[in-house]
């Protein structure tokens, strides 16, 4: 990976100037709170507003695409693979607009020497962010192009066509190279905002299910990960932390443990204590040797009552998110709820690893963060070097839903380096370092209250979240764990929440529905009991929930089916077809009813209510004997805008659907007042093999030429609530607190 | 202390502490990339590898025991340009997103292909328990086992090479 590395660099030494000295000379934290990735990174500033996505930021052709003489294409991007497709479908939307073969693409992702900064991946942004950005670059490079080829042949460019293998095609079969014709064209100019777009009808590439580019090498064990790289003289790290954030172990022997064989040094800076070794187990050896001694809490006690009480106890700023009057019937039957959600793990199967190199003054540090630039950002300030000497570059690690150990790990593992010069460090976080360190996905609450008229319509709404700010993501050392450790600690930076549209705790409890008086308030915590950070979808796990789960509570106080009460309240074209196309390939009007041990149940979100439409059906058995919910079959329809690759966003959302099943039903985070008590996969079971739906299904609706719409985390909100309604349209019982497990089902159902 | 291994039908020689487990002998002294650490305690199966033919958590498995066994990685069941049954299953349904799991997902099906070449769903839902996937994967990796199990009996084709 270090030749290849040197190879991109030294390819790339043109690109000094433009968007990426901008970015690097505003200060981070007067960035810190700007949505750069839709959940917090410093981000980069917007140069050009005009321009479709990141292309506001770095305007500049030769920031995304450069054509070699040979017509070898290298794409550039400042999103990463995360797990979630995005590599495949970015040389997707390069191949069809530069309209050449996706296998002539060579994609760069997210590089601080090399890519443009395009904030965090995250959000579901990366598709808007960047797929926009690239699509609208490759228009820009295609009709440079046509214009060099018209200029070289003395024609119209009108005349000239590409012919999707790299060739421009002229009158009299004139043809040209792209390579030829680019060397003698600069693409260090702005992108110009009405490039043509390729014609949806004459598509080649978007729209089809190409099969993903990195999934033949993970299959056959070549280097995939950021946790397979070996570098010369690489050497071992672990931390040596306490069994959870907020505790240390007390009186270790840290003689004996630097007198173990094969250990080369346990490097200290203040409460900062790694081990590194020459070998792998010599490291676990010494990490085992040393957690053999009594830990001490340091930080104040964690909670130990419910959700409700824990967060209401907190002092909260209140944030209104809509306030609309209108004159309605007066209301006739009235539902009061209030739903919870505990603390998540985002529960990566491979804990955060992370490479750092540092000599000649300098710092490589290889990271698996969703911000790249962020880490760069964080680890300058840690070790006290200016920025342009750490060059951080993503490697893709395993699955990542949010804020995990990634940053802390390439902090982590940059600081160890800093001590010992000349020698590569890889430093592996344990599973349960994993558990009790990374920040988890915050506890949240929802209090609704809504109203129908005799007729059944909606005539009030209220909505309450309280939530801690899901926006803590690093922007400087003070957001890392190793941060608050050196001998002169970096003060945690306040939680900010993000305003709307996108929001934090906030987000997507602005209904898409059509409602008259709408009241929604966001109690915004900023003080936080635990450390916390985003998760996979943020607020709009609870909020849609709520929301979906509140339909269906009218729907049965009124005796309305619950997609005709949501119909009936939705005006939006595309949330309606994607309801009725889910509920027709459910099979929705014919469905099996509540029969105390079979029911269906839906859901229905458009993420953030800018991004994808997506709706959930569900039927559920309950075993009456266990509380155990078999769910027979999903059904999910999701309107993503043009489908990049059809087949990626079925992945994306039978993945959505299976993991917030687990969130919903299974998952929650213990406590102790002095840890974390979940601290491996048998104190936070998560849904195997044998929990899995029987089937699950998922269509996705064709809007050829419409704007990309964000994806990855359409799925969770319906989820949870079509699992919650189906529950209840089987049993008859409304359960609010998540999870809704097994065991809190079986108490229920004993209860009546 | 010098220990031979028997990987993928090979004979390797390795100077390891007897009690170092098996996942690290493979990742770091002979270079393997599929079997993964995900837990280190046995309890998601990225780790898992071929033990005479049964599913193991190599993350377990200290070297010393292992001499004169039979140990099979995903490596040794096909590579890019000539992927086994199973990877060529797994690539055709796509069944992975991060794919870190994968690994051990095929090296777990694999051990039940090899002594049951026509299981029902049960039987594979069953025999893929130990494995945790965090994606949210499952449907296609079951579909991919599925089509494995057709490939090997016939009812489907077997690619000679890749794709």
């Amino acid at each position: 990976m270090t030749a290849n590395t040197a190879t991109q660099l030294s390819r790339r030494t043109f690109l000094s100037g433009s968007a990426l000295v901008v970015a690097f000379s505003l200060s981070s934290r007067a960035f810190g709170q700007l949505a750069g990735g839709g959940e917090g990174s410093a981000g980069p500033a917007v140069v050009a507003p005009h321009l479709p996505g990141s292309l506001k930021s770095s305007p500049m052709l030769d920031s995304w695409i450069r054509i070699d003489a040979d017509g070898k294409v290298t794409v550039f991007t400042g999103k990463v693979e995360l797990g979630q497709g995005i590599r495949t479908a970015l040389i997707q939307v390069a191949a069809e607009e530069l309209d050449v073969p996706p296998t002539a693409i060579h994609l760069i992702t997210a590089d601080t020497v090399l890519t443009p900064d395009e904030g965090l991946t995250a959000g579901s942004h990366s598709m808007q962010d960047s797929g926009s950005a690239i699509r609208n670059a490759a228009a820009n490079v295609r009709m440079l192009l046509v214009r060099e080829a018209a200029r070289t042949w003395n024609v119209e460019p009108a005349g000239i066509d590409t012919d999707g293998m790299g060739n421009l095609t002229g009158p009299e079969g004139r043809t040209l190279g792209y390579g030829p014709a680019a060397s003698s064209l600069s693409l260090h100019v702005e992108a110009a905002a009405d490039a043509p777009l390729r014609d949806p009808a004459r598509y080649r590439t978007m729209g089809a299910s190409l099969r993903r580019v990195d999934i033949p090498g993970k299959l056959t064990g070549e280097p995939a990960y950021l946790q397979d790289m070996r570098l010369p003289g690489m050497l071992h790290a672990r931390m040596l932390r306490g069994p959870s954030f907020g505790t240390r172990f007390q009186s270790s022997d840290i003689a004996a443990i630097s007198a173990l064989p094969g250990v080369v040094k346990v490097v200290r800076q203040g409460n900062f204590l790694a081990v590194v070794a020459e070998r792998e187990w010599t490291a676990i050896t010494a990490l085992r040797k040393f957690q053999d001694a009594p830990f001490v809490r340091t930080a104040s006690p964690l909670p130990s009552g419910d959700v409700a009480a824990t967060l209401k106890g907190l002092p909260s700023r209140d944030i209104g998110i809509l306030d609309t009057r209108n004159a309605t019937a007066p209301a006739a039957s009235t539902v009061n709820a209030r739903y919870s959600r505990p603390w998540l793990n985002h529960g990566s199967i491979g804990p955060s690893c992370a490479m750092a190199h540092f000599q000649d003054g300098a710092i490589t540090v290889w990271t698996h963060s969703q911000g790249t630039f962020d880490v760069r950002r964080v680890v300058a300030e840690l070790v006290g070097l200016p920025p342009e000497k750490v060059h951080a570059i993503h490697v893709e690690g395993s699955g990542c839903y949010g804020q995990n150990g990634a940053d802390d790990v390439a902090a982590d593992a940059a600081l160890i380096a800093w001590d010992m010069p000349g020698r590569p460090i890889r430093l592996q976080w344990t599973r349960e370092e994993e558990f009790g360190w990374e920040p988890l996905g915050p506890g949240m609450l929802t209090e609704l209250e809504a109203s129908l008229d005799t007729d059944k319509r909606i005539v009030t709404w209220k909505h309450e979240v309280w939530s801690n700010p899901h926006n803590n993501r690093p922007v400087g050392a003070g957001g890392v764990i190793a941060g608050g450790e050196v001998a002169k600690p970096f003060p945690v930076p306040e939680g900010k929440p993000i305003p709307m549209p996108e929001g934090d705790g906030s987000r997507n409890s602005n209904p898409l529905y059509d409602l008259p008086n709408m009241q929604v308030t966001y109690h915004f915590l900023k003080d936080m009991p635990l450390r916390v950070s985003a998760l996979r979808s943020l607020g709009a796990h609870l909020n849609v929930f709520s929301i979906e789960c509140m339909f269906d509570e009218l729907a049965r106080a009124g005796g309305v089916d619950p997609l005709e009460l949501r119909l009936a309240h939705m005006k939006d074209e595309r949330a309606r077809e994607v309801m009725t196309t889910m509920a027709g390939r459910f099979g929705w009007q014919s469905r099996a009813r509540g029969d105390g041990v079979r029911g269906c149940g839906m859901g229905f979100a458009r993420y953030k209510n800018l991004g994808a439409y997506c709706a959930v059906a569900m039927e559920v058995e309950i075993d009456r004997e266990t509380g155990r919910v078999r769910v027979r079959r999903a059904v999910a329809a999701v309107d993503s805008g043009q489908a990049v690759n059809p087949d990626g966003i079925r992945n994306q959302i039978e993945g959505g659907i299976i993991q917030s099943l687990s969130w919903t039903s299974r998952e929650e985070m213990t406590f102790s007042p002095d840890r974390r008590t979940s601290f491996d996969w048998s104190a936070y079971p998560i849904l195997r093999f044998e929990d899995m739906p029987d089937t699950i299904e998922v269509h996705v609706l064709d809007r050829p030429g419409l704007p990309f719409l964000g994806t990855a985390e359409a799925a969770q909100g319906p989820t949870a609530a079509a699992f919650a309604n189906a529950v209840a349209d089987a049993t008859g019982l409304r359960l609010r607190d998540m999870p809704l497990s097994p065991e809190r089902i079986k108490a229920a159902l004993g209860a009546i | 202390m010098t220990i031979i291994l028997n990987v993928n039908g090979a004979e390797r020689r390795i100077d390891a502490e007897p009690a170092t487990p098996l996942l690290y002998a493979l990742r770091n002294d002979l270079g393997l990339n599929g079997a993964k650490y995900g837990c280190g305690l046995g309890q998601c199966g990225a780790c898992t590898v071929q033990l005479d033919g049964k599913a193991v958590f190599s993350c377990l498995l200290p070297v010393a025991a292992l001499e004169g066994r039979r140990i099979t990685t995903v490596e040794g069941l096909g590579t890019l340009d000539k992927p086994g049954v199973l990877q060529q299953a797994f690539e055709t349904e796509q069944a992975a997103q991060c794919g870190y799991c994968i690994a051990g997902m095929i090296m777990r099906a694999q051990a039940l292909l090899d002594r049951n070449p026509s299981p029902t769903e049960t039987d594979i839902r069953a025999h893929m328990q130990p494995n945790l996937c965090r994606c949210g994967t499952h449907m296609r990796i079951l579909r991919a086992v599925r089509r494995a199990a057709d490939m090997m009996s016939g009812k489907l084709a077997i690619l000679e090479s890749g794709q």
